[in-house]
């Protein structure tokens, strides 16, 4: 008896919480029927988890600072030990703050060159930005004279600055040529194939460039293309910020004519976009974001390929003005965390920066889009 | 009578080449599009019909005359003041994957949302009227993946309703449906365009059925395009010029292409109804020409008895059972 009551509660209760659940959607449904099947409100989670992670990297690294010491070195006390401000001021905040400009960067614009391209396999690095990144820093590493090499070896901060401002300048000499290009050509297939074959013909130049050069340059070169969130100082930190900020906010403005992309461009064109100016925006945006990232940390692969298919999984929808924020709140997460997992806790020991955003990520987005198409099915 | 919504002067469509003659499709077009008037775009492939079309909705550029709208030159609007007055459906409807049915009808207020393209109480009322007229608002909280390309092509008209523009162009919007859906697709049409005062333009292979739901017809051949109404075009022959070729021939009488016209021995047919009508159709198709004279050869349908086809050739009767076995009969008797 008493066993038979117990299920009937039981029962009562899970038909109360779908009630609850389907009440609940029919009433988001009722205010905003384009929401219907999306879950916008895991934007919010996404906060927190950027809040939580936050703290865990500011906490965690060689040396372990409990939490409440964190909390209030952040809050502009003192932490119980000099070392430990210092720690958390000097090194690991502005180390999580480049972890999570560089992140929303990459992950926002390769959500817009998947949108643009119409292709789930574009990325941030299919216009060459990159390539012209890398080719100013093979030319600075690999190619510099005694004083260069000196200059490396000797003052690594001075060295750091020559090699973000030899990426800089090479990232954004071929963001002005692959910009060029966008006025004229109309086509998004067109440009997509010349910003491919750039890359490759920038890339073949690096491989020129290495292939004679003496093999302790060659380390370094292969040093910066590991990728690093821990280069940027606290005074270089407002330049790359202001660059990822400029090119967010763009981003933020073409939402509408990105949802009109989602049709393909003739129907876009026909819903009133502008074409061009939409072109030029999109690739306007993803150089900035692209360039100051890959300046300041080198070509970190991954992050902008995976994010934007693990957002559209995670929050369900298509629409642009959900995807922007989501892609930029996952996207400086999934940066913290594989900035926390390379830094190995508790260990000196430093993963290369890249390695860890696939080895990571990887295995996450195969099971999104796995769960995705099992949806469809 | 109303001035037209949408009309050309001088028209000339095709393509330009650099370095070369342009191609031209077809020139001196003086066409007028009405609100109020489904207009069926017809021709054989390739004789310009989406260049056409492309060419009105301002996509590409006219080698020579103008397009306006109203007294616009749609050439001199901007993308945002073209969209409000003109709205496109396309063959073949779009895919995107994780949105629904209202998010795709949503995205038609876009030329008269603000910069996010957030949706005011008014659009939303628009939306909901366009969903109800293309009699789809169940589609609107399902996913696009789960629809069939019938819906989602439904959902596009919507889309294009939404928009809220007096000119409606469709290139092919009925390519990948299947009979019944053509036919209401069509209906659909034709009641908006009265309804709703548009002015709408659907290029079709389909044209049974364009000679039965349009006001007016375009008519599209090597030669130019001839407008009027359905039945004038055929009265007066245009219809087998611009279609004719090798083994069809236009039928005036029932409006229709027939294949390999029949050229075989006259069969008499008697009897009425469905019967006859198929039995006529049969004979035709296996070639022998269907009459109602007497002949040798008679064919004749009996509503009782088993064997209920009569078959009377070279003075021999005999009864069949089906119409395949008739045939199979007329043809051994023959050979």
């Amino acid at each position: 008896m008493s066993q038979l009551a117990g299920r009937s509660v039981k029962s009562v209760a899970t038909k109360a919480i779908w009630i609850r659940r389907a009440k609940a959607q029919s009433a988001t449904a009722r205010f905003s029927p384009e929401l219907a099947g999306a879950r916008p409100l895991l934007l919010l989670l996404l906060l927190i988890l950027l809040g939580a992670l936050l703290l865990l990297s500011l906490s965690l690294g060689s040396a372990s600072i409990p939490f409440d010491q964190v909390a209030s070195v952040l809050l502009g006390g003192e932490a119980d030990r000099l070392a430990w401000t210092h720690i958390v001021l000097k090194f690991r905040l502005p180390k999580a703050l480049t972890a999570i400009f560089a992140g929303m960067a990459l992950g926002v614009s390769g959500l817009l060159m998947q949108t643009y391209f119409r292709n789930p396999l574009a990325e941030p690095f299919v216009l060459g930005v990159s390539s012209g990144a890398s080719m100013g820093v093979a030319l600075v590493v690999l190619t510099a004279g005694g004083v260069g090499g000196a200059l490396l070896a000797g003052l690594g901060l001075a060295g750091d600055l020559l090699l973000t401002a030899a990426a800089g300048l090479g990232a954004t000499l071929s963001m002005s040529l692959v910009l060029l290009v966008a006025i004229r050509i109309q086509s998004s297939a067109t440009l997509l194939l010349l910003g491919l074959m750039f890359g490759y013909l920038v890339s073949a130049m690096v491989s020129l460039l290495l292939y004679f050069a003496l093999p302790e340059r060659i380390q370094a070169y292969i040093n910066w293309t590991f990728g690093s969130f821990s280069g940027v100082t606290g005074e270089q930190l407002p330049v790359l910020a202001m660059i990822v900020l400029a090119g967010l906010l763009l981003s933020a403005a073409l939402s509408k004519p990105l949802n009109a992309l989602l049709l393909g461009e003739d129907y876009a064109r026909s819903l009133g976009a502008n074409l061009k100016w939409t072109r030029i925006g999109i690739v306007l945006a993803t150089a900035l974001l692209v360039s100051a990232v890959t300046a300041f940390c080198g070509p970190i692969a991954f992050i902008g390929i995976a994010v934007p298919h693990l957002c559209r999984g995670l929050l369900a929808s298509a629409d642009h003005r959900l995807l922007l924020p989501g892609t930029c709140l996952a996207g400086a997460c999934v940066a913290l965390c594989a900035s926390i997992i390379a830094e190995l806790p508790g260990n000196n020991l430093v993963l290369p920066l890249n390695v860890v955003t696939a080895l990571m990520g990887a295995p996450v987005v195969m099971l999104v889009i796995l769960r995705q198409v099992r949806g469809k099915l | 009578m109303k001035a037209p919504a949408l009309q050309t002067r001088g028209l000339a469509i095709g393509y330009r080449r650099r370095a070369k003659d342009d191609i031209t499709l077809a020139s001196g077009l003086n066409l007028g599009l009405r609100a109020g008037e489904l207009v069926g775009l017809l021709g054989p492939n390739g004789v310009g019909k989406s260049t056409l079309l492309r060419t009105l909705a301002g996509i590409n550029k006219p080698l020579a005359g103008r397009v306006l709208l109203g007294d616009q030159d749609v050439a001199l609007l901007t993308p945002l003041a073209l969209a409000r007055r003109l709205s496109m459906v396309l063959t073949v409807a779009p895919q995107p994957n994780l949105m629904n049915g209202y998010s795709l009808v949503a995205l038609g207020r876009h030329p008269h949302s603000d910069w996010l393209g957030r949706l005011s109480a008014a659009d939303r009322k628009t939306i909901a009227w366009a969903l109800n007229a293309v009699d789809g608002a169940d589609l609107a909280e399902k996913p696009l993946a789960q629809l069939s390309d019938g819906q989602r092509q439904k959902l596009m008209i919507a889309r294009a309703l939404a928009q809220d523009a007096e000119v409606m162009l469709l290139d092919e919007p009925t390519a990948y449906l299947d009979l019944p859906r053509r036919v209401e697709t069509m209906q659909l049409l034709k009641g908006l365009a009265r309804s709703a005062q548009r002015a709408i333009l659907v290029s079709t292979h389909d044209l049974d059925l364009a000679l039965r739901s349009c006001h007016q017809l375009w008519l599209m051949s090597d030669l130019g395009i001839k407008t009027g109404a359905p039945e004038d075009l055929v009265l007066d022959g245009a219809f087998g010029d611009t279609f004719d070729a090798a083994g069809i021939a236009f039928d005036k009488r029932v409006g229709s292409f027939v294949l390999d016209p029949p050229h075989g021995p006259q069969v008499s047919v008697s009897g009425a109804g469905d019967h006859a009508i198929w039995m006529r159709r049969a004979l035709e198709r296996s070639g022998y020409i269907p009459s109602d004279q007497a002949g040798a050869i008679e064919v004749a349908h009996r509503a009782n008895g088993v064997g209920r086809w009569h078959l009377r050739i070279n003075g021999r009767a005999s009864t069949h059972t089906s119409i395949q076995a008739l045939l199979n009969a007329l043809e051994g008797e023959r050979a």
